[in-house]
């Protein structure tokens, strides 16, 4: 069992009447590893996610989660998974503790609400009615609620949206946290930058495909990550891409006899790979 | 700790958690409060009001035993109590926990759905007593009605009460489902409780109105909630005065249990945590 995958996907498909939100994809998630899926709004991320969490019917393909189907699995598996959704507006009226202490009770054996609310940066909120928090507070109580159960996965669908950098860069130590306690998880942005500090593989979806997977720093084809050099002479703006990128300087020193201007060489990063990727496949 | 911890003791703790969830958050929105947990209490109020100066009504011949109208009224509103409670305010909750969220974070988490259906029923019947106690205190301490006097009535009124409340929730439940959307729950369940309550004797006596609507009224359990609670709460005599010349006790259990079963199969074969997209 610790062998197996905790989430294989194979062949997956969706169709919603006769249009198709997923066509054919297929990934699977080792025991502690995290893995991002990324993609332009309406890829078929969300789906995949919610197909994967049991809210939704797969129209073909399997889906293993922890070993079981989710479209048919119970309570014993939904103990051990957990699950941060796009935002909700529930349950105005009551305390984050309170919430936070009552869904805790749902679960088997869940993580003490004070380290959890310690754990997210609400520990000055406890008291606050969920009704009074502000966006990126109420995100943090959406992710409390994901990990009080102590989830061997979990499902992260955008859950930095409406964060300020600070916060963000807290959710991320949270996340190293998570990883460091063991826990898998499966996460959803629109931050490049996320999935490149969180992930360690990414996979590529757009229009229903799986474009690209791999580690986030190998993932595309390899012309992809060919160093890109860049400056400015008489002529105007340059750019060359080379496997050689400081003997191309060299070069340019040389012929312009002292410093070229606006000299820059950029390895290309996870977006400038992910933003190649959907180029590519065109807007269709 | 792990899946051994499934039992069905754990269903009815967590319902029993899920029953204090509810009742707390309920008496914290303080537009629910108002709208439907006074709602009987104020219109008792208004009709008692408007008519304190009326003569008594259902006097025998000899000019005995006549009430008052608040007190005529009473039973009418108790069993639009337990209908606003059960049916309307449970139906419109459910709809809105459907659209903002609520019922998809349960349903991805390990809560029993039966543990979330206790706890609705339990807080029904809790919101429902505390309104019945405040509406028959308002009644017998302001308005001098006298509320029944022996076994038999409290008997009667108790399993009347109890099995409306039951039935009113798995309604509630069922009828959750119709509104597309949170926004349009009020609109389109209100109505629906709203036209049942004149058409079946909650407001107006019932024998007053058109045989045929009486007929279609009878179809629906409203009315016998509403008789149910007259059966109680009124004095005998006035039994000549229903349809049939009595109570008819007997076809009210049978209505209410028909659609308490009604409730259930709607229930069980219409509750879903998310919309299902095929």
């Amino acid at each position: 069992m610790s062998g197996a995958p905790v989430v294989e996907v194979a062949d997956l498909s969706k169709r919603y009447g006769d249009r198709t939100a997923l066509d054919g994809v297929s990934f699977s998630i080792e025991r502690g590893e995290t893995f991002a899926l990324l993609g332009p709004n309406g890829a078929g991320k969300s789906t995949t996610i919610e197909i994967l969490e049991g809210y939704r019917r797969r129209s073909g393909g399997s889906a293993l989660v922890l070993g079981e189907d989710p479209g048919t699995a119970g309570l014993a598996w939904k103990a051990r998974i957990g699950v941060v959704l796009q935002s909700s507006t529930e349950a105005e009226a009551a305390t984050v503790r309170e919430l936070l202490t009552h869904v805790a009770a749902f679960f088997p054996d869940p993580r003490p609400v004070d380290e959890t609310l310690e754990a997210v940066g609400l520990t000055d909120d406890a008291r606050t009615r969920i009704r009074a928090l502000s966006g990126g507070r109420r995100r943090r109580l959406d992710v409390a609620l994901g990990i009080v159960g102590r989830p061997e996965l979990l499902f992260l669908d955008e859950p930095t949206t409406g964060f300020d950098p600070e916060a963000r860069r807290r959710f991320w130590q949270l996340i190293e946290q998570l990883k460091a306690e063991g826990t898998t998880i499966l996460l959803t942005t629109h931050y490049l930058d996320e999935a490149a500090a969180l992930a360690d593989r990414a996979a590529v979806v757009a229009a229903g495909r799986l474009l690209a997977i791999g580690p986030v720093d190998a993932i595309g084809s390899p012309a992809a990550r060919v160093p890109i050099v860049r400056w400015r002479d008489a002529d105007g703006r340059h750019e060359e891409r080379t496997e050689e990128p400081a003997t191309l300087v060299a070069r340019l020193v040389a012929a312009a006899g002292g410093e070229p201007e606006d000299v820059e060489i950029r390895r290309p990063s996870l977006e400038d790979v992910y933003l190649g990727l959907i180029g590519d496949e065109g807007v269709a | 700790m792990s899946a051994g911890a499934f039992t069905p003791g754990r269903r009815l703790r967590l319902g029993a958690a899920r029953v204090r969830w509810e009742v707390r958050q309920y008496f914290r929105e303080r537009d629910t409060v108002f709208f439907t947990f006074l709602f009987p209490t104020v219109i008792f109020l208004v009709f008692a009001a408007a008519f304190s100066a009326s003569d008594p009504v259902g006097a025998r011949p000899d000019g005995t035993g006549g009430i008052t109208v608040a007190a005529y009224y009473l039973p009418g509103l108790v069993a639009a109590g337990v209908v606003l409670s059960g049916v309307q305010n449970l139906g419109i909750a459910i709809a809105q926990e459907r659209s903002d969220g609520t019922l998809k974070r349960l349903g991805g988490s390990p809560l029993p759905v039966v543990s979330y259906f206790i706890g609705k029923a339990g807080s029904v019947l809790v919101t429902a007593v505390v309104q019945l106690l405040l509406l028959l205190a308002v009644a017998h301490l302001l308005f001098d009605v006298a509320l029944p006097d022996d076994a038999t009535h409290w008997l009667r009124f108790a399993w009347v009460f109890l099995l409306s409340i039951l039935m009113a929730t798995v309604l509630g439940i069922g009828i959750s489902g119709i509104p597309r959307t949170g926004r349009s729950a009020s609109a389109v369940i209100v109505p629906i409780l709203l036209v049942l309550q004149f058409v079946s004797g909650v407001y107006f006596t019932f024998t007053d109105l058109p045989t045929w609507l009486q007929d279609v009224a009878s179809v629906f359990p409203v009315k016998w909630v509403a008789q149910g609670m007259r059966s109680a709460f009124l004095p005998e005599h006035f039994a000549a005065a229903e349809r049939g010349g009595s109570w008819d006790l007997g076809t009210t259990a049978v209505v209410l249990v028909a659609w308490t079963v009604v409730g259930l199969v709607a229930a069980r074969l219409t509750f879903r945590w998310v919309r299902r997209d095929g």
